[in-house]
């Protein structure tokens, strides 16, 4: 008789099965080999990606579409370090990943073994908490932990590192697993006198803004958010990745705030006499200038990080906690005050000055965008790369919910959108996915189409082709003089035909009159599809805020004269 | 950040955190993230053997030190991370300075040793070692009081701290 005791690697994959794992994304090596065998039969649904950048970045994808923990699995060595950049982006932005990690055995740890890293060493600074498995009865309370620890207060990428003999290993008994994490804790409700003196505040404030990051999205605070501003008639703002918290269609939503946010949002920003932010971390995308920003208006932070309060913008009341359950604490304290004139003011701002765009000549990315979102309606799920059809799609993607908006946003990530699309339509099956991607960023991870393809998933993926990595040429030519340096991206393929070698339906948008037909056909096409849309290559992004400046200085179209380079990082 | 609120200084922290590997790295990479300079690192048992306790003495804007400490008490691994600078606590510091010191200068230094209640622990033909504790001032004082006699080499614990009466660290 064999022995019939799991070894370490079937336990792993009985604890994944526990915590409701339905994929594992991932590409297999020597040290892995023992957990993909482990897979093998089992209900756990392995995609076999192509790249494990691309790995992480679809459990990213497939984490922030459905609030469920995101996993994957890698080989040692070169298998691990593709994964750093994909952790980095889940860590800045809090998503809940596991990433397992198979390592060469244990007797061979720092004996530069064939692929053999200390990937531990490598990824400290990219993950929440880590793991260098030593003993394989550890292997269940382990991996507890980790999706514990994933999920849990502030969410984030757990590592585990787990030796090839440590996986082969027999574990004695799966038993009944606790943990206890003594340095860990998870606040919830908030401070009371700290929520009553908020309430204070915000019923004596004239011209209140709400500032909906996506700590709020991640604790599920829509209707609490919803509730706040139509009681208090407090307009509000949002975050990139809080986008669709607060429908943007709702009378008081203000959009996006902050370098490319909208007119009335920033204006609201410079006006206010009161912010307070549920879950975004005053990043320096939205707030420009520290020492400028929200001058003389009470700020009130309510964040689940305490590291977060005061930590760039010092504030008048801080709360940590979960924001559901501190705006849940609040809300009963509050009265309506007064700011029906602000309200109309901020109306007028709305109406003044709107996201516009030129529609005249070549293709406008803007016009892509706009009627993609249009045609797609508001309840697809859009994802997007990283530099100027970003901000379009952060502009013109108007959001209903925060799920159905995905973007790399604290990391900033090119490459980020296909991946994680396919994530994001793995887990949503029945939603309608589309990916907004830049030329540039999609040849960083267009490999995957074959992993799209092969799960038959039927993402749409539009390329802003402008044949430029265009965010970056539109900061040479503000502030550079126009020295374009390594920024042309001569040499594009055909697209569509590179879609179509991968068996992806390709299309192409050429003038403006393709923009609606095309667009029509391609969401209409039941399966995979890939739209080239070639685009202004010229055409910059607007509202600018420039890097590290007021908010006040928002230039709403190409400045006449020439600008100082931004005292901002990029 | 202006100079004022972030005005350098040197801050004596105190962590307890789970004995676990690689718990030092996580920490000393809070500080080096953020261009802290660690003068001085002590890891040590404590009574229970889950456990470590670190003493950490770093230099650095008081605004960043905060932030540190803060992300310090995110860490899993760390139970509780505290600043011990302003607060009166044990402080203890073991140092070794070994001299130049021919047999006709040995009075001399004898003489600054008693006034810090220094011991010898080596003595041979041309030098001098001695062994002094208390606080990090009264070590640096005593050094100093020693480096006209030559100081050959100097090694010293770190500062160990310890909270009084019925406080726990
Ligand atoms: C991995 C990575 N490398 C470099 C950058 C810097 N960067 C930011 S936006 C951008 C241009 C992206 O070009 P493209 O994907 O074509 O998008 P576009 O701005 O043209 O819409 C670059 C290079 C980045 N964000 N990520
Ligand atoms: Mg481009």
């Amino acid at each position: 008789m064999g022995d019939t005791r799991l070894n370490g690697a079937e336990a792993l994959v009985e604890i994944m099965i526990e915590e409701g794992v339905e994929y594992v994304f991932g590409l297999p090596g020597g040290s892995a080999i023992p957990i993909y065998d482990a897979l093998v039969g089992r209900n756990v649904k392995l995609v076999l990606t192509r790249h494990e950048q691309g790995a992480v970045h679809m459990a990213d994808g497939y984490a922030r579409a459905t609030g469920r923990v995101g996993v994957a699995l890698v080989t040692s060595g070169p298998g691990a370090t593709n994964t750093v950049t994909g952790l980095f982006t889940a860590l800045m932005d809090s998503v809940p990943l596991v990433v397992v990690c198979g390592q060469m055995p244990s007797w061979t740890l720092g004996l530069d073994a064939f692929q053999e890293a200390d990937v531990s060493g490598i990824t400290y600074p990219c993950v929440k908490h880590s793991y260098l498995v030593k003993d394989v009865e550890d292997i269940p309370r382990v991996m507890r932990e980790a999706f514990y620890l994933a999920r849990s207060g502030r969410p984030g990428p757990v590592l585990i590192d787990m030796p090839k003999d440590i996986s082969g290993a027999r574990l004695s008994d799966m038993g009944k697993v606790d943990f206890h994490l003594p340095g860990y804790s998870v606040p919830l409700e908030g401070d009371s006198s700290s929520i009553a003196e908020a309430a204070r505040l915000i019923k004596a404030a004239r011209r209140p803004v709400l500032l909906v990051g996506h700590g709020a999205a991640i604790a599920g605070a829509s209707i609490e958010v919803r509730e706040l501003v139509e009681r208090m008639r407090m307009p509000a703002v949002s975050t990139l990745l809080g986008k669709g918290l607060l429908p943007e269609s709702h009378e008081l939503s203000l959009g996006m705030l902050g370098m490319h946010g909208t007119a009335y949002a920033n204006k609201a920003m410079v006006a206010c006499d009161l912010v307070m932010s549920v879950g975004s971390r005053w990043d320096d995308r939205i707030v420009g200038s520290y020492s400028d920003f929200c001058k003389g208006a009470v700020k009130i932070h309510i964040d689940i990080d305490p590291a977060e309060i005061d930590k760039v913008v010092k504030v008048d009341v801080g709360i940590v906690g979960d924001a559901k359950a501190v705006l849940a604490q609040l809300l009963p304290l509050l009265e309506p005050g007064d700011t029906e004139d602000w309200v109309k003011q901020v109306a007028r701002w709305r109406r003044d000055y709107p996201l516009s765009y030129r529609k005249e000549g070549k293709v406008r990315a803007q016009h892509v965008i706009e009627e993609l979102r249009a045609l797609a309606g508001g309840e697809a799920v859009f994802t997007t790369d990283v530099g100027q059809h970003q901000m379009w799609a952060a502009q013109f993607v108007g959001s209903e919910e925060s799920r159905n908006w995905i973007s790399s946003g604290g990391a900033g990530t090119m490459g980020f959108g296909l991946p994680a699309a396919i994530g994001a339509q793995l887990g949503r099956p029945g939603a309608r996915v589309v990916a907004i991607v830049g030329d540039g960023g999609f040849q960083m991870t267009l490999s995957e189409l074959a992993t799209m393809r092969n799960l038959k998933l039927p993402v749409k993926i539009v390329v802003i082709n402008n044949h430029y990595l265009g965010m970056v040429r539109q900061w040479q030519s503000m502030f550079y003089d126009e020295r374009y340096s390594g920024v042309d991206l001569e040499g594009n393929p055909d697209f569509a035909r590179l879609a179509e070698a991968y068996g992806v339906k390709g299309y192409r948008i050429t003038r403006p009159a393709d923009v609606r037909r095309v667009l029509k056909a391609a969401l209409e096409h039941d399966g995979p599809v890939l739209v080239d849309a070639e685009v202004e290559k010229h055409d910059n992004v607007f509202p600018m805020i420039p890097a590290g400046a007021s908010l006040k200085d928002m230039l709403l179209e190409p400045p006449k004269r020439k600008l100082e380079k931004p005292t901002g990082g990029t | 950040m202006d100079g004022d609120t972030n005005a350098i200084a040197r801050h004596s922290i105190s962590l307890y955190v789970a004995n676990k590997p690689g718990v030092l790295i996580r920490v000393a990479l809070v500080f080096s993230r953020r261009g802290f300079n660690i003068d001085s690192l002590v890891v040590s048992e404590t009574q229970d053997p889950r456990f470590s306790r670190m003493n950490i003495v770093a230099r650095g804007g008081r605004e960043t030190l905060e932030q540190i400490l803060k992300q310090l008490n995110k860490l899993v691994d760390v139970i509780h991370a505290r600043d011990y600078s302003y607060e009166d606590v044990i402080q203890k510091e073991l140092a070794l300075i070994k001299i130049d010191c021919l047999p006709e200068r040995r009075h001399e230094a004898f003489q600054v040793m008693e006034a810090f209640k220094a011991k010898t622990i080596d003595l041979a033909e041309g030098t001098l070692a001695a062994e002094v504790t208390g606080s990090s001032e009264k070590l640096d004082a005593f050094e100093s009081l020693l480096r006209p006699f030559g100081i050959r080499e100097m090694v010293r614990s770190g500062k160990l701290l310890m909270a009084r009466g019925n406080e726990t660290t």
